[in-house]
Formats: C-alpha cells, sequence, structure tokens
C-alpha cells in the first residue's frame, strides 16, 4: 500500500474574509503553492426554483429576479424569454427597446461594482471608492425607470410592465455622458498603473481550452479568448438593431477580464445611448392569455455571462418544472483550472476575477432534518410569529394588535 | 457551423435516438434512452465543439428525463438531449463529467435533488443539500409535498 502524506490544508471561509457571500475553499498547498483546490457552496440556498413551481406564471418574473440582487434583470428576462418561446409570441418593439435600456444598465453598474471590489481585493480602496461612487447614479437612473434601483420588476410574458418615460430620457443621457467620462478616467488610471500591471497580468490564467472545457461564460470567457455572447448569438430584445461589438482579450489572466469588463462598460453606454434616440413608439406589452403545454428554452447576457432558464409547461397556470443556471454555477468550478499552480497571494483576486456570485448559484428547500417535512411559506411564517408571540410572553411585552392602534 | 451543417451532422447519431424534435431554428431536442445519453453527449460535445450550457433533471411521474442542453454560438441555436431514466427505483445513468468537466457540479446537484445516480461521476458528493438532511429524501422528486 502506497504510504500517504498528509498535505497541508488551508481553509478559506465559509465566511470569505473578503467577499460578502459564503462560500468554502479548501486550498491544498505545497509551501506557498496551490496544488489543489476545493470547493464547497450551497450556504446560502433557498429553493428558488421549487418555490418557482408553486407560483403562477406571471409571479415568477418577481421570485426569480430575487435570485440575485445584482442581475435582478437579466434572471427575469431569460425567464420570460422561455416562457415566449412556448407561447410563441414576440413582445411589442418598444419593449424590447426598453429591455435592452434596463439590462445594460445593470451591466454598467455591475461592471462598475466589479472594479470597486477588485480594487478592493488587492488593496486599492481608492479604486473601490471611486467605481462604487460612480455606480450610484446609474442605481439612480433604474430607480427613475423602474421604481427600483435592484430588483426592478420590470419584465413580464409578452412585454415590459413599466415604460421609459420620454420626458426623462434628456436626463437620462445626460447622465451617461457623465458616467462615461468619469469610467474614461477610472479605466485609465486603473489601465495605465505599472503596479496593476504587474500586480494582474500572468495570474489566474485561464486557457482556452479550460474555458471551453470549462464550459465558462460572459467576461470569464471572453476574457480567455473565447468570443462568445449571446446578445450577438441568439440576439434577444433589440440587440440586433444596435451597433456595438463584443469585447476579447488573449491572455486569460485577471488583467483581460479586467480589461473586458472595462471595456465593455463604454459598450453598454453606448447601446443605451443609441436605444433610447431609436426608441419606437407605441404599447410596450403584448396580451398573453393562457400560456399552453410545451417547453422552452430562454437565455439572456447577465453582467457575469449567460443566464439559462428552461420552463416546462402542462398548460396549467404553474410551470410544471423551472431549471435556472446562473452564469457563476460554471465559473465558479473553473477555478480548479485558475488557481492550482498559484501562489496563495493570488487566490483570492484569481477567485474575485469570475465576480462569482453565490446566491446566483444556489437555490432549494426548508426542511426539518428530524421529522423530513419541508416547511412551506406559510408554516414559516407560522413558525416566526410563534417565535415572536413567545419572545413577547417572556419579556411580559403587552399585547398589542394592529386593531388596537 | 452553420444552420444546415449542424442539421446533417445531427443526422449522423439519428440511429441513437428516439426521434428528433426540431421546434425551430433555434431550438433543437434530441430524444434518446439512458443509455444512449453518454455517446450522444460525446459526439455533441468533443466532435460537434458545442458549448455545454446545463443540464436539467425532471421528475416527469413515468420516468426521470435528465435534459443536456448545448449551444451552438455560431448560429445561437440551442441542442438539448432529452434522455429517458424509465427504471424509477434505481435510477442511475453514465455521467459525462469524465469527458466534460463542466457537468461536475450539475450532476451532483441532480444526485442531491432527484437520486439519479450516475455512473463513473469521479467526486458524486453532495453540493447543495446540507451534511444533515436526511439520506434518500430527494427534494425535487414529485412525491415531496411542495
Amino acid at each position: 500500500m502506497k504510504k500517504s502524506v498528509r498535505k497541508p490544508i488551508l481553509a478559506v471561509g465559509p465566511f470569505h474574509p473578503l467577499q460578502e457571500e459564503m462560500e468554502f475553499f479548501q486550498l491544498t498547498v505545497d509551501g506557498e503553492i496551490v496544488t489543489d483546490i476545493d470547493v464547497r457552496i450551497s450556504y446560502n440556498h433557498r429553493g428558488i426554483e421549487k418555490l418557482s413551481e408553486t407560483l403562477q406564471f406571471d409571479q415568477v418574473p418577481f421570485l426569480v429576479s430575487r435570485v440575485c440582487g445584482i442581475c435582478s434583470a437579466s434572471h427575469p428576462l431569460a425567464y420570460v424569454q422561455a416562457v415566449e418561446d412556448i407561447v410563441g409570441v414576440t413582445p411589442p418593439d418598444r419593449a424590447l427597446y426598453v429591455r435592452v435600456i434596463i439590462n445594460e444598465l445593470e451591466r454598467i453598474h455591475s461592471h462598475l461594482l466589479w472594479v470597486g471590489l477588485a480594487g478592493h481585493f488587492i488593496g486599492y480602496d481608492t479604486v473601490f471608492m471611486w467605481a462604487w461612487k460612480y455606480r450610484e447614479p446609474v442605481l439612480d437612473l433604474l430607480e427613475k425607470i423602474t421604481g427600483n434601483r435592484n430588483n426592478y420588476g420590470n419584465v413580464k410574458v409578452g412585454g415590459c410592465r413599466e415604460d421609459v418615460p420620454d420626458e426623462i430620457i434628456p436626463k437620462i443621457l445626460q447622465e451617461l455622458d457623465n458616467v462615461e467620462q468619469k469610467t474614461e478616467m477610472l479605466a485609465k488610471a486603473v489601465l495605465d498603473d505599472p503596479v496593476l500591471h504587474a500586480r494582474l497580468k500572468g495570474v489566474g490564467t485561464l486557457s482556452n481550452k479550460d474555458a471551453m472545457d470549462y464550459a465558462v461564460v460572459g467576461p470569464t470567457a471572453r476574457g480567455s479568448g473565447v468570443d462568445i455572447d449571446v446578445r450577438r448569438d441568439d440576439p434577444y430584445a433589440a440587440y440586433a438593431d444596435l451597433d456595438w461589438k463584443v469585447i476579447t482579450q488573449t491572455e486569460g489572466d485577471v488583467f483581460a477580464k479586467a480589461v473586458v469588463r472595462l471595456l465593455e462598460t463604454f459598450e453598454s453606454i453606448k447601446m443605451v445611448r443609441q436605444a433610447l434616440k431609436k426608441l419606437p413608439k407605441g404599447p410596450v406589452a403584448a396580451e398573453v392569455k393562457e400560456i399552453p403545454p410545451g417547453e422552452g428554452c430562454g437565455h439572456a447576457e447577465a453582467p457575469r455571462g449567460e443566464t439559462f432558464h428552461y420552463v416546462r409547461s402542462d398548460g396549467g397556470n404553474r410551470p410544471v418544472r423551472h431549471k435556472i443556471r446562473a452564469p457563476s454555477y460554471v465559473n465558479v468550478p473553473s477555478f480548479r483550472a485558475s488557481c492550482i499552480g498559484q501562489h496563495i497571494a493570488d487566490v483570492t483576486i484569481t477567485l474575485a476575477a469570475v465576480d462569482p456570485c453565490y446566491s446566483c448559484t444556489e437555490r432549494m428547500a426548508v426542511m426539518d432534518s428530524r421529522s423530513n417535512v419541508i416547511l412551506d411559506y406559510e408554516s414559516l411564517l407560522r413558525l416566526s410569529r410563534e417565535k415572536t408571540a413567545k419572545i413577547k410572553k417572556e419579556i411580559g411585552s403587552p399585547e398589542l394588535k394592529l386593531e388596537d392602534l | 457551423m452553420n444552420q444546415e451543417e449542424l442539421d446533417n451532422r445531427l443526422a449522423e447519431i439519428s440511429d441513437k435516438l428516439i426521434d428528433t424534435q426540431r421546434i425551430s431554428d433555434r431550438r433543437v431536442f434530441l430524444l434518446c434512452e439512458s443509455e444512449n445519453s453518454f455517446a450522444v453527449n460525446k459526439f455533441l460535445f468533443q466532435d460537434l465543439a458545442l458549448r455545454f450550457i446545463i443540464a436539467t433533471g425532471i421528475d416527469s411521474d413515468s420516468c426521470f428525463e435528465v435534459l443536456y442542453h448545448y449551444s451552438n454560438d455560431e448560429t445561437g441555436c440551442i441542442v438539448t438531449v432529452k434522455a429517458f431514466i424509465r427504471d424509477r427505483e434505481n435510477p442511475s445513468m453514465e455521467s459525462i463529467t469524465p469527458i466534460l468537466p463542466a457537468a461536475e457540479w450539475i450532476e451532483r446537484e441532480m444526485r442531491d435533488i432527484l437520486g439519479i445516480d450516475f455512473i463513473n461521476h469521479p467526486n458524486l458528493r453532495r453540493l447543495i443539500l446540507s451534511d444533515d438532511w436526511p439520506e434518500g429524501v430527494y427534494p425535487l422528486r414529485k412525491e415531496v409535498k411542495k
């Protein structure tokens, strides 16, 4: 029998020292070099796929916009496109343009968020402060259009819920000019900084072959020379009518991914501007009465890559199966290819370079492990209320009812 | 690979399929039994170099279905392999992870939520269920109450 050698394992997580979501990496190390990596996820599972089967087709967009706080436009869009695939309905032109505007504004704020976080991870807090400051006005624009800074709840099967009011278009255009100018400054400062070149080039390289094998998507793929983008490859919304280009880099390192995201931000600004100028007149929703039996696939390019939804209908008013694949689900396992052989000090930024989103990656159910009963929303609510009542009783708080107030 | 080439190449594996459903230029479903799933997937990934998107596991009452979704990014066509697992008692099929690393997580997930055993999977540990989740309870099966 071969004698096994105990190797040191460095545990990062489940409460990650830098990122805000829970994940658990076990790095097997040889001195300073990482020789193996094991990822554990699912500390944040919320049961969205199962929940979706209990909701009506119209309610699901609100649920899936909560899959991720950042991609709260792309998930519902991919879902409604899957359902539209089943119904065979095409939304009115104006709705397609409104979808572009909201999704590209989302991409702008998401990429700026990443630039800030990346700066924070490597100790450039000024970049963090700047990027997040310039991101704020974009969120404000989204609030003006949809009423919310996140969780826009704007798409529905057959179109959009809210229109972009004509009177705020000049304000959006003006704000875009500001964001573009600031992002240019930020991009120049980041891309010309010799320290950042030294820090990020050649770090966490994901080769083109590995990118294909791990089927990564979005800026993670495009940074490794894989020229894919759902917006161009399977055009949805109004992307086919707009003039823009897909940004790719061949190096596959962290720097390449940063370049892709920064340059994409400018493309997005360009797209929103064009969409606002070309915005057709007319309604923003077509009427959809019934969802026939069938199955549909919908995908959209979220800021982190392709988000994919599969919906099956049996002709009733609820989906019988709804599968959600968020981009991080395929991007995160590529860590095996990009982290092994790296220094421990480079692992954090390599992991951060795919812009992982764990709440996206995880969805499922609440279960009591003693009685094997899955708890539904009502019983959880009841438990929660009972606990509040119990605490109230213990500390002797007077029984107050809303009607008494 | 344009759409015509794709259709021609897909015809090469028709002997392994039950049916080919061509819903539109952008959506093609290839129906097969679970025994042929590995060969069909291998053909799509290695010979046609399609990009693996994800797999969907479904409990559809009489059988289990595992749908492997691929994209031909040149035309934006989504090709889905729909494999049927007829044995409801001991559902199993051959894992595609040995040839397609991207499938590792989703096959582990399908094992967690539907109890499908993926033969030859290099690492079929739990992925999303917590450590104290009871064995043999699969949350996405029909018998589990919503």
